[in-house]
């Protein structure tokens, strides 16, 4: 008679493993979004409630991201940019990562609809359903319009930041949600100009590696002359001051010349890492300026309150 | 974690135990200690936010 026995070897993993599960430079621009969302929401927010929230869709952001990285650990290890992370090195195997992400999940939306309110922790469940199953699970792998469509997930904290505030959705989080929607694409396909091969070594259908460079910088140019005017909506519609409409067409303008001078380019990267790095600046800048002006225009009412009282 | 199979003819021998290695011991403590802290700070959000919540309704309960 044959026995087999599997010997399962102890975890060699760190918290610093852990901690690169949760991908925590999107994580910081997730939070980074949701705050704003939070802050420019009208009405009050009590200091607890509102950190209490950005803790939980900073969890959630963490949970999307070691599900992520469980699902497309095949994939990682075959891939010059995602070759370090901790399943591809074997110090974390899948089982432990989904796990992790799963009760991160958990955690999150539950914590979310306790403490702060319901429809924020639905938007927040949504998100990482959409991120993990449509996203990394379904378009990922199967279509060039994988990062247009599921930019939707990375798009959506800003919505979740303003629900937990208010418990409702209105016309300003849904800009901040298009902002960002038409951001995505040109970002990361700014990145795929320069790491085609990369991606087509793993058998992703990124669009450089599907419908070629050319037709690549044609789209980062399309998706660019409609993110730059949309960027100057918000002041346009009356929910942003003149401080905010001045950065948002100076900076948009900056990026459609940078997607021009990326599209003449011919073969070379350069621009396209000048437009990845710039793109991140630029929304970056866009949050942080409608923020600032928020915030100086509520302190200044506040203080002409103060002063006429 | 790795998973290593072995085939054995009759009944396995019994194994002494699993002997951790220092490099695994020294990530079993971090990971504990992270574990811990996060659960510290769960319940102390959970405190905050019930305070929050209740403020001075916490004192008011029928006699």
């Amino acid at each position: 008679m044959s026995v087999t026995l599997t010997r399962i070897e102890p975890s060699i993993a760190g918290v610093g493993d852990y901690l690169a599960l949760m991908k925590p430079r999107v994580m910081s621009l997730v939070v980074f979004t949701a705050l704003v969302g939070l802050l420019i929401a009208p009405g009050h927010v009590h200091p607890v409630i509102a950190l209490t929230a950005l803790i939980c869709i900073a969890v959630g952001a963490g949970a999307a991201g070691a599900l992520n990285m469980w699902y497309d650990a095949d994939i990682d290890v075959r891939m010059a940019r995602t070759a370090g992370r901790p399943i591809p090195q074997g110090r974390v195997t899948p089982g432990e990562a989904a796990g992790f992400g799963v009760t991160l999940a958990v955690f999150a939306t539950v914590t979310l609809g306790l403490l702060v309110n319901v429809v924020s922790a639905a938007l927040l469940a949504f998100t990482i359903a959409f991120y993990v199953v449509v996203y990394t699970m379904w378009l990922k792998r199967s279509t060039p319009q994988n990062i247009v469509i599921g930019g939707a997930a990375g798009a959506l904290p800003p919505v979740i930041g303003w629900t937990a505030a208010t418990g409702g959705i209105d016309v300003e989080p849904v800009l901040l949600f298009l902002i960002i929607f038409f951001w995505t694409p040109p970002h990361f396909w700014a990145l795929s100009l320069y790491r085609t091969e990369d991606y087509a070594r793993a058998g992703i259908p990124m669009l450089p590696v599907v419908a070629g460079e050319a037709a690549t910088r044609r789209q980062i140019v399309l998706y660019t002359l409609i993110l730059a005017p949309l960027g100057v909506v918000p002041w346009l519609l009356g929910y942003a001051g003149v401080l905010y409409g001045i950065a948002a067409a100076v900076t948009g303008a900056a990026m459609i010349a940078l997607a021009l001078r990326l599209r003449g380019e011919g073969r070379g990267h350069g621009a396209s890492r000048q437009m990845f790095a710039f793109s991140i600046l630029y929304l970056f800048l866009l949050f942080a300026v409608l923020l600032v002006d928020r915030l100086s225009g509520g302190l200044a009412a506040l203080a002409a309150g103060r002063f006429l009282a | 974690m790795t998973a290593v199979s072995e085939t054995m003819d009759d009944t396995p021998k019994l194994e002494e135990g699993i002997r951790l290695t220092e490099q695994q011991l020294r990530a079993r403590r971090a990971r504990s200690i992270a574990i811990a802290l996060a659960l510290g700070a769960f319940v102390v959000v959970i405190f905050l936010v019930t305070l929050v919540r209740l403020g001075s309704n916490v004192l008011t309960r029928p006699m």
